[in-house]
This record gives structure tokens, C-alpha cells and sequence, in this order.
């Protein structure tokens, strides 16, 4: 195979792992700031998925046009779990919040079972076939929108944690809940924003892949996995590591599943994540201790 | 200005302080001496609501802050600085004094007082892009001074201060608090350094698993027998 289809598939890659990136840095600013893993992450991404089809098919709204909406709503549902579920585990041990993110997994997945049948969705847009082409690559327009709109709003998360008060306090109560607590901020409010924006994070994902794949009740499973990968590959907690992890997995999926087999792609992904554990056991960015 | 009546507090079930009464008047400096697992942390970690009091009270210019949320006293003007310094090792020397003005009260002369703690710590400022974790014990110890002086408090609270410095930078971290101190800063120190602390101090108390064992005018308590063969050795 030449160089022509190899550079195609690694842009291939790197766009969607755009999108990989945003869902992992979700799930990294839950855990860098609250010390807690969702392992319903996943699942996330698929109720954005579902706010995407909905507005689509309820209200005619397309997903590039509703991304604002979705965000918004997905902010909201953050709040929601965070008021009902996450705050009554924050503190407290680790099988806590390992049962209950758990168990929200299974539930979502039930619950859109329940409500919309396990029967394959499709969104479309207007855009969807669109592609630009330069020299031999030919790049969809719904992957180069998913990797702007991604590194955007890493971008946006970014700027906010570094140069920002909220940002600041939310690093202070990353590094040490007691130390926030003495300087004068209110832990309990940097956490609930620290889950809302996670959480906002994964459904702006879902909105971006609906274009792509498939809306049904067990298609977070997918990202679910991905997304671990590339947070630990990028060093649980780093902003930073998350969105090169998420590139590095989205080309490295992407030519495993050209050049060995497709059924095969998550294989690379797992190589590579085993052999920069093997070198850097706290990941790419990860902090030694 | 700082009331402390009668308070019981622990950890679990373990009672360690046992019926403190203790007060820091405007403007004064106090030491509160002690051995090694005596309660002078847990009495601090008490008085900045860290840990829950089981019994009696504390006020704070007046204000009954027994039950307030630990997060809501530095606006009203205590500064805790914990021991290990509480330097945020993860976050810019720069980020570690914003926070310190984080309460709104101090956010809006943020810049004047970033220029009086950059006047005091020289050194902060050009290391103001560091990590904090990447100063040495005695310039943590000055970002932490310094982080505390970004909120403007009436009441300044250390755990420790000199604890791990070489002998030189104890003085030096003395000094500076004699000179918070002339600027009618309130002070509650914990000291094992007990010359030092009662060098700097004009009154202190001496804890003894739980109680306060003797109190009165620093000058005084080093006089005093028991004391100097407790603590000094003499």
C-alpha cells in the first residue's frame, strides 16, 4: 500500500481522535479534581447521542445546529447526577463511587433500552457527505467538524483551569481539598462544576459522532473503554496527556483496523498502551510519585 | 478578637482536646506551646472549622463561627497556614498568591497586594512562574506568608512555621512575623521552637494532652520553672 492511503488513514484517525480526546478529558477532570472514576463516561456519550437524534427528530434541529442545546442539557443532567448520586460518595471509599458510576452505567443503558428499543438510530445532516479533498486525501466534513469542534472546546477547558479564578480554585481542590478549603473556596462547588463540565464534555462527543455511528442503548460500552485507555496512557488527571492520548489512539485504531484488520483495531490500541506503561508507568504526563 | 470557650473536639471516637479556653486580643501575638501530640494542630484545625467541635464555642470578632463551613472563614479574616506550609506544589508560585486573594474582599485589590507581597519576598517574583513544589523549604515558607498576606487578614494562623528550616531562615520567617505582626495583624502561632515563639509572642499557653497546662506573658512562661525543664531542658 502506498503513502498516499496511509496518510489518509492516519488523518482518518487523528480526526476521530479528536473526539476521543474530548471524552477522555471529561472523565480526566472528573478524577483529577474529585478523585473520582465514572465509569459511566461512556454512557454519556451515548445520551448525547440520543439529545442529538431527538432534536433531530422531534424538532428538526440538526446536530451541528443543536450542539449548544445538547451541551446545555447534558450540563443540566450533570448537575442532576452530581445533586442526587455522586455527592453522597465524594470523601468516602473508593468502592463507592466504583458501585455507583457502575451501576449508573447499567442503568442509563437499560433506561434508553426501555424508552427507545435497542433498534440502530441514524441522524443525519445536510453536511453529512460533504468532504474536502487536497491532493489524494479526501477528509469527510462530519470528522473534520468533530476534530474542530473538539480541540475547541479542549482549547476553551484549557484557557478556563489556567487562567481563570473558577479554574484556579478547581486546581487548588485538585491537589488538595483541605488547602482549597483554607484559602476560602468552596470544594463542594468546584466539584460540581469539575462533573457538570465532564459530563457536558461527553455529550458534546455523542452530538459530534452521531453523524458517523450508530445511536443505540450500548454504544457507550465502546468509548467507555477508549476513553480509560487514553486517560491512563495520558496520565490520570493531565489535561494535557488526555488530548495526545486521544490522538495517538484514534490514529493508532485507525491503522491497525487498515493494515492488520478491522475487527483487530482496538489490538493496536492496547499494544501501545501497554508498551508506554512499560516505559512510563504514570502515563505520558502522569506525575511520579 | 478570637474567643475560644471550653471546646472538646477529636478524631473518631478519640478525644483530643479537652475543654480549651484560650483568646487572641486585636493586634496581639500568641504562642501556643506544647510536646508532640499535645493537640496544638487540632485546636488550630478547630478554630478554621476543619474538623467538627463537639462541645463549646468560638467567636471571632463577636461572630459565632462554631458551626460555620470551614470554607467561609477567610472572609471573615482568619488566615490558616497549615503545617507543611500548604504550599499548592502543583500550581504556579504566581496561581498559589492569587488564590490567596480569592475572597472577594481581597480579589478587587489583587494587584497592589500582589506588589506588597512581591516588595516583602523578592524572590517570590522571580520564581513567580515556578511550580510551588519546586521552591526550597524556607521560600514555601515565604509563598505561604505571602499567600496569606494576599487576603488581608485581621487574624493570622501558623502551624509550625519554622519546622524542617535551617536555622538561619527560622529567623528570618521570625522576623517577618514580628513585622506582620506591627502591622496589627492578629497572630496564633504553634511553636516546638519555644524561644523563638516566645521571643516573638506576647502572651502564650503551654497544652498538655488536651488542656492548657499554664499560660500567661511569654516572658514569664520562660521564667518559669517547669517549663524551661520540660521544653529546654534547663
Amino acid at each position: 500500500m502506498g503513502t498516499g492511503i496511509f496518510l489518509q488513514t492516519t488523518l482518518n484517525g487523528l480526526m476521530i481522535g479528536g473526539v476521543y480526546a474530548l471524552v477522555a478529558v471529561g472523565l480526566t477532570l472528573i478524577f483529577g479534581v474529585m478523585k473520582i472514576v465514572n465509569f459511566a463516561q461512556g454512557e454519556f456519550v451515548m445520551l448525547g447521542m440520543y439529545i442529538s437524534w431527538m432534536l433531530a427528530h422531534f424538532a428538526g434541529i440538526g446536530p451541528y445546529e443543536g450542539l449548544a442545546i445538547s451541551a446545555v442539557i447534558m450540563f443540566l443532567i450533570g448537575y442532576l447526577v452530581f445533586r442526587l448520586l455522586i455527592v453522597r460518595v465524594i470523601g468516602k471509599k473508593d468502592e463507592e463511587f466504583i458501585l455507583l458510576t457502575l451501576g449508573l452505567s447499567i442503568f442509563l443503558q437499560n433506561a434508553i433500552l426501555m424508552i427507545f428499543s435497542a433498534d440502530y438510530l441514524t441522524v443525519t445532516s445536510s453536511m453529512k457527505d460533504s468532504a474536502l479533498s487536497f491532493a489524494d486525501l479526501t477528509l469527510t466534513l462530519p470528522r473534520i467538524i468533530a476534530f474542530s469542534v473538539a480541540l475547541t472546546a479542549v482549547a476553551v477547558l484549557t484557557f478556563l483551569l489556567q487562567k481563570t479564578d473558577t479554574g484556579r480554585a478547581m486546581r487548588a481542590c485538585a491537589e488538595s481539598r483541605e488547602i482549597a478549603t483554607v484559602l476560602g473556596i468552596n470544594p463542594m462547588r468546584s466539584f460540581t462544576l469539575a462533573f457538570c463540565i465532564g459530563i457536558a464534555l461527553a455529550g458534546i462527543a455523542g452530538v459530534l459522532l452521531t453523524p458517523m455511528f450508530y445511536v443505540y442503548p450500548g454504544v457507550g460500552t465502546l468509548f467507555n473503554t477508549t476513553a480509560f485507555v487514553v486517560v491512563v496512557l495520558g496520565g490520570m488527571g493531565s489535561v494535557p496527556g488526555a488530548l495526545l492520548g486521544g490522538l495517538i489512539i484514534g490514529i493508532v485504531e485507525s491503522l491497525t483496523g487498515s493494515y492488520v484488520s478491522l475487527d483487530l483495531s482496538q489490538l493496536g490500541t492496547f499494544v501501545i498502551f501497554l508498551i508506554v506503561l512499560f516505559f512510563r508507568p504514570s502515563g505520558l504526563f502522569g506525575k511520579r510519585t | 478578637m478570637l474567643e475560644i470557650n471550653n471546646i472538646v473536639t477529636g478524631y473518631g471516637d478519640m478525644k483530643v482536646l479537652d475543654g480549651i479556653t484560650l483568646s487572641v486580643a486585636e493586634g496581639e501575638t500568641v504562642a501556643l506551646v506544647g510536646s508532640n501530640g499535645a493537640g496544638k494542630t487540632t485546636l488550630l484545625r478547630a478554630i478554621s472549622g476543619l474538623i467538627p467541635v463537639w462541645s463549646g464555642n468560638i467567636t471571632f470578632n463577636g461572630q459565632d463561627t462554631t458551626k460555620l463551613p470551614a470554607h467561609e472563614l477567610p472572609a471573615l479574616g482568619i488566615a490558616h497556614i497549615p503545617q507543611g506550609r500548604g504550599v499548592l506544589a502543583q500550581v504556579s508560585v504566581y496561581d498559589n498568591l492569587l488564590l490567596g486573594a480569592y475572597i472577594p474582599s481581597a480579589k478587587s485589590r489583587r494587584e497592589e497586594s500582589l506588589k506588597e507581597v512581591f516588595k516583602i519576598f523578592p524572590i517570590l517574583e522571580e520564581k513567580k512562574t515556578h511550580l510551588g513544589g519546586s521552591l526550597s523549604g524556607g521560600q514555601q515558607q515565604m509563598l505561604a506568608i505571602g499567600r496569606a498576606l494576599m487576603s488581608h487578614p485581621k487574624l493570622m494562623i501558623l502551624d509550625e512555621p519554622s519546622l524542617g528550616l535551617a536555622p538561619i531562615v527560622v529567623d528570618s520567617v521570625f522576623k517577618i512575623i514580628k513585622d506582620i505582626s506591627a502591622q496589627g495583624v492578629s497572630i496564633l502561632l504553634i511553636e516546638q521552637n519555644l524561644v523563638e515563639a516566645l521571643a516573638v509572642s506576647s502572651r502564650g499557653y503551654v497544652l498538655e494532652t488536651g488542656r492548657i497546662a499554664l499560660q500567661g506573658k511569654s516572658a514569664d512562661l520562660f521564667n518559669n520553672d517547669a517549663v524551661r525543664a520540660a521544653y529546654l531542658g534547663l
